[in-house]
């Protein structure tokens, strides 16, 4: 998620000064679908996103993976359309499709050669409304999923730590469960279930389409209102908001299997943007690690040589306040606790004294170039405005500018004090166990 | 000096491949893209696009692992490694922090056939940038305490990836299928081999192969041909030309035996990799085994592995199928992660879908589908600076001509039914092959 950060804020920060306008042509429907359409003329191509506000926050009790399972079987056909087809109508068009569900939103999208763009509209509007949900299809998908928990999760040391991570970090918001779900929970998903969730997450109202590409604006609008403008707006849905209480401790959480090395997971709770602090905890997980010449590389990488790698990220766009992670490998050999009394070592550092000007200045740059560069690419530009239409519209790009150009050396301690402290964190320390045979 | 001019209509493929009875009208994708050879050797392919502010840069050297000794194996991979890690005139912390504060990015990274050092910059800093890149190009001093830390780095993320079941099954697979010829070894080597390597190794190997009649410079984004030669000019003057060293032959063994390795770790799931030889990039039978691989297993959702596997039976999140395009012929297999008890049932599956391809013509729907995607996806495959500057690097490396992209569509539309079989049977050997199988073994219980 870091590169998709560092381009968000830099939307902001050049839009007024060095680049073009950007030329966003929006519209709502009737029954509230709104539609954002960005032309892009540089090459023949485009893409073609739907984003439904929903993810795995919205998903009852003992039924996490969900939201994810729902995602896969938005694949597995229609009324119209039998099961799989879907993707082999896409690719026989040269054109390519996907799905990510997140905890708060789950988006499909499209990229094709623009001149085939129709196809997507209607391949969208039809699975919006016409999903069969086929119980037999539904129990081999949901075997799928739990292949790929497998895959994921289970047999990936470093993943499965984030997940006891997350789980201890929460004790009350749904953020405490992953997206994938748990494998007891996959077993008991049945097909009402998905069913009930669809009809109530999956409609006009709750969705925003987004396109980006080399696409002809009021052409393309007078389609979608010709294939999605019929379809009715969804039921109200209560909006839950869940408050996690404030952490008065720090938590541990050690998980012991095969591994080859020790890892370091830390989380701290953190606000989301438009939080005021949201801003320089930006700024500040680049100073922490944008890069090799950043302080935690220089001091645990390239200095001390105690870890092959260390991070930090930090993502403000999630709906309610989620974490602010700062991780690292340690080297063979090393103690993690070096590692750990090291990378608190950094962390007060930053507490007592501001970084300079130049600290600050490099974070900007990095931010700048990266949103240029990104632009390179009509996918991820239109994944930007997605995410800020999750939060609420994507004129908050604005806002968020704003904030970012406000950040100055004091903020970075302020923030690195109120957050980054003993008592707010959750910490996980994978303990490597091994045993490997080899038979020929 | 021998320039010629080359221009793209990207267009034309599109018009060539669809109906146009669409809600738009196509519009035009053109590409110009200047081939030099300068006076040095150097071959220079330029594309100017000024849609947005950036610049990016791919210099690629002709010398990989094929150029190194199996007692240093990871030598080619350590003198990439070791370009950003202090010049003549900068340390290696000065190189990060100077090319981190313009927001760029420089990086140096090594494949089976080839090394690239990549730029990517904004064009307000592209002087800077263009002068950190030639710094590290013509000017690495291979510090020995930089040598040491980065071997130790190496060693270390080497260790790591044993975390990944799939690394260590793609590891066992190659040294298997390649036995002795330098493909069966991890670019990195192994942390035997990286010990070997001295400072004298690097600095040779880097003398031998960094030259300019032995790389390709391809530049693609906001950049005009006179600027590119005022930074030719000013950065790239002192590199001189020389003779190569001969490279010594290769040679692959190729064993036609079935061969299966089973490596015991505390996993829920078994990964799968199952092949054996496949093709060089060089065999004219290329895009016959492409549109053959898309229908079996390399063809996401649509190819026959993934409809059966994971639609039909629910084994697997992933299955596919794979040729490597490499100068020297690389490999092709299947790799699959499926529950430790069903790895039985998915081996068989996968080695019944090998035969069938090699009994049945594929359908006409399956041919005509698979010709759509492969010239149907090349515009989306080629939609951002820095996928052109990558892909014509590419084009000039494997000698296919700056007409690639005009003449593929003719490539993949003249392949027929019989086309299919024919390779499928040449290419494809469900007796003779190597099998590995990372899993808990105990309950995967192979009768393989």
């Amino acid at each position: 998620m870091k590169q998709f950060r560092i381009a968000l804020i830099y939307l902001i920060l050049i839009i007024p000064s060095t680049l073009y306008a950007l030329d966003i042509k929006e519209q709502k429907l009737d029954n509230g679908l709104k539609v954002l359409i960005v032309e892009k003329h540089k090459a023949p191509v485009a893409t073609f996103q739907v984003w439904y506000r929903t993810g795995s926050r919205d998903e009852p009790a003992g039924k996490s993976g969900l939201s994810h399972l729902l995602e896969h079987m938005m694949f597995k056909g229609t009324s119209r359309y039998g099961p799989s087809v879907l993707s082999k109508i896409i690719q026989k068009s040269g054109g390519t499709d996907n799905a990510y569900t997140t905890q708060d939103y789950t988006v499909y999208l499209e990229l094709f050669s623009s001149d085939r763009i129709t196809l997507p509209i209607d391949l969208e509007a039809d699975r919006m409304q016409n999903l069969t949900l086929d119980p037999k299809e539904m129990f081999s998908e949901r075997s799928v999923v739990m292949e790929e928990r497998r895959l994921r999760y289970e047999d990936d040391p470093q993943n499965s730590l984030f997940e006891e991570v997350e789980a201890a970090a929460y004790k009350v918001h749904p953020y405490q469960r992953p997206v994938i779900g748990w494998m007891s929970d996959l077993k008991s998903i049945e097909r009402d279930d998905l069913y009930n969730y669809y009809k109530t997450h999956y409609s006009p109202s709750n969705a925003v389409i987004v396109i980006v590409g080399d696409v002809k604006a009021d052409q393309i609008i007078e389609h979608i209102k010709i294939l999605f403008g019929d379809i009715p707006p969804g039921p109200l849905r209560k909006n839950i908001n869940f408050s996690e209480p404030e952490q008065r401790g720090e938590r541990r959480v050690l998980l012991r299997r095969e591994a080859e090395l020790p890892y370091l997971l830390v989380a701290y709770h953190a606000p989301s943007f438009p939080h005021e602090d949201s801003y320089a905890l930006d700024v500040l997980s680049l100073i922490l690690s944008g890069g090799k010449s950043s302080r935690l590389y220089t001091s645990l990488v390239y200095e001390k040589k105690i870890a092959l790698d260390v991070d930090s990220d930090y993502d403000g766009f999630n709906r309610e306040p989620y974490l602010f992670f700062l991780d690292a490998t340690a080297s063979p050999g090393s103690d993690i606790k070096d590692v750990e009394n090291t990378l608190y070592a950094e962390i007060e550092k930053i507490k007592k004294e501001p970084p300079s000007e130049r600290e600050i200045q490099k974070a900007k740059n990095q931010i700048e170039a990266s949103f240029i560069m990104e632009q390179d690419s009509i996918y991820l530009e239109a994944i930007k405005y997605g995410i800020f239409e999750m939060l609420g519209d994507w004129g908050l790009i604005d806002r968020y500018l704003e904030g970012i150009r406000k950040v100055t050396r004091e903020d970075i301690v302020k923030v690195a004090n109120r957050y980054l402290k003993e008592d707010n964190r959750t910490v996980g320390i994978l303990i490597p166990t091994k045993e490997v045979k080899s038979e020929k | 000096m021998n320039s010629k001019q080359f221009k793209k209509h990207l267009i034309f493929l599109l018009l060539l491949l669809f109906t146009v009875s669409c809600l738009l009208t196509p519009n035009a994708y053109a590409f110009n893209v200047k081939r030099t050879a300068l006076q040095n050797g150097l071959v220079v392919l330029h594309s100017e696009e000024h849609s947005l502010p950036i610049v990016m840069v791919t210099l690629l050297v002709k010398a990989s692992q094929l150029n190194e000794s199996k007692d240093k194996a990871g030598l080619a991979n350590l003198t990439a490694e070791l370009l950003l890690e202090g010049t003549k005139h900068r340390k290696s912390t000065d190189i990060s922090e100077e090319i981190e504060f313009l927001g760029a990015s420089l990086d140096a990274s090594n494949s089976r056939d080839y090394i690239t050092i990549s730029l990517s910059v904004l064009k307000k800093d592209m002087s800077k940038g263009f002068e950190l890149f030639s710094d590290i190009l013509l000017n690495p001093t291979f510090p020995q305490h930089e040598i040491e830390r980065k071997k130790e780095l190496i060693k270390g993320s080497l260790k790591q990836s044993e975390e990944n079941p799939s690394f260590i099954a793609e590891r066992a697979f190659r040294k298997e299928v390649f036995g002795k010829h330098p493909y069966g070894r991890l670019t990195e080597g192994s942390a035997e081999t990286i010990d070997t390597i001295k400072r004298e190794d690097l600095i040779k190997f880097y003398s031998d192969h960094f030259l300019p009649n032995n790389s390709i410079l391809s530049i693609v984004g906001d950049l005009t041909e006179d600027e590119l030669n005022t930074f030719i000019k000013r950065y790239l003057d002192d590199w001189k030309k020389a003779d190569l060293p001969p490279r010594s032959a290769t040679g692959l063994e190729e064993k036609k035996t079935k061969r299966v390795v089973k490596i015991d770790k505390d996993l829920t799931q078994a990964t799968i990799i199952l092949g054996h030889i496949g093709i060089s990039r060089d065999n004219p039978d290329y895009y016959a085994v492409s549109i053959m691989n898309y229908i079996f297993g390399g063809g996401g959702f649509s190819s026959r592995l993934m409809q059966s596997i994971r639609d039909e039976m629910g084994l697997a999140y992933d299955v596919d199928s794979s040729f490597s395009l490499n100068k020297e012929k690389g490999l092709f297999q299947v790799e699959v992660q499926t529950k430790n008890d069903s790895a039985e049932l998915v081996i068989s599956e996968v080695l019944k879908q090998m035969e069938r391809i090699r009994k049945e013509h594929v359908s006409d729907e399956d041919l005509s589908d698979a010709k759509s995607y492969l010239t149907g996806s090349f515009p989306r495959r080629l939609d951002t600076n820095r996928k052109i500057a990558d892909f014509l690097a590419f084009v000039e490396f494997y000698n296919l001509g700056l007409d690639y992209i005009e003449k593929y569509p003719g490539y993949i539309n003249s392949i027929t039914k019989e086309d299919i079989l024919k390779v499928a049977r040449k290419y494809l050997d469900p007796e003779n092959y190597v099998l590995v199988v990372v899993a808990n073994q105990k309950k995967a219980a192979l009768t393989y």
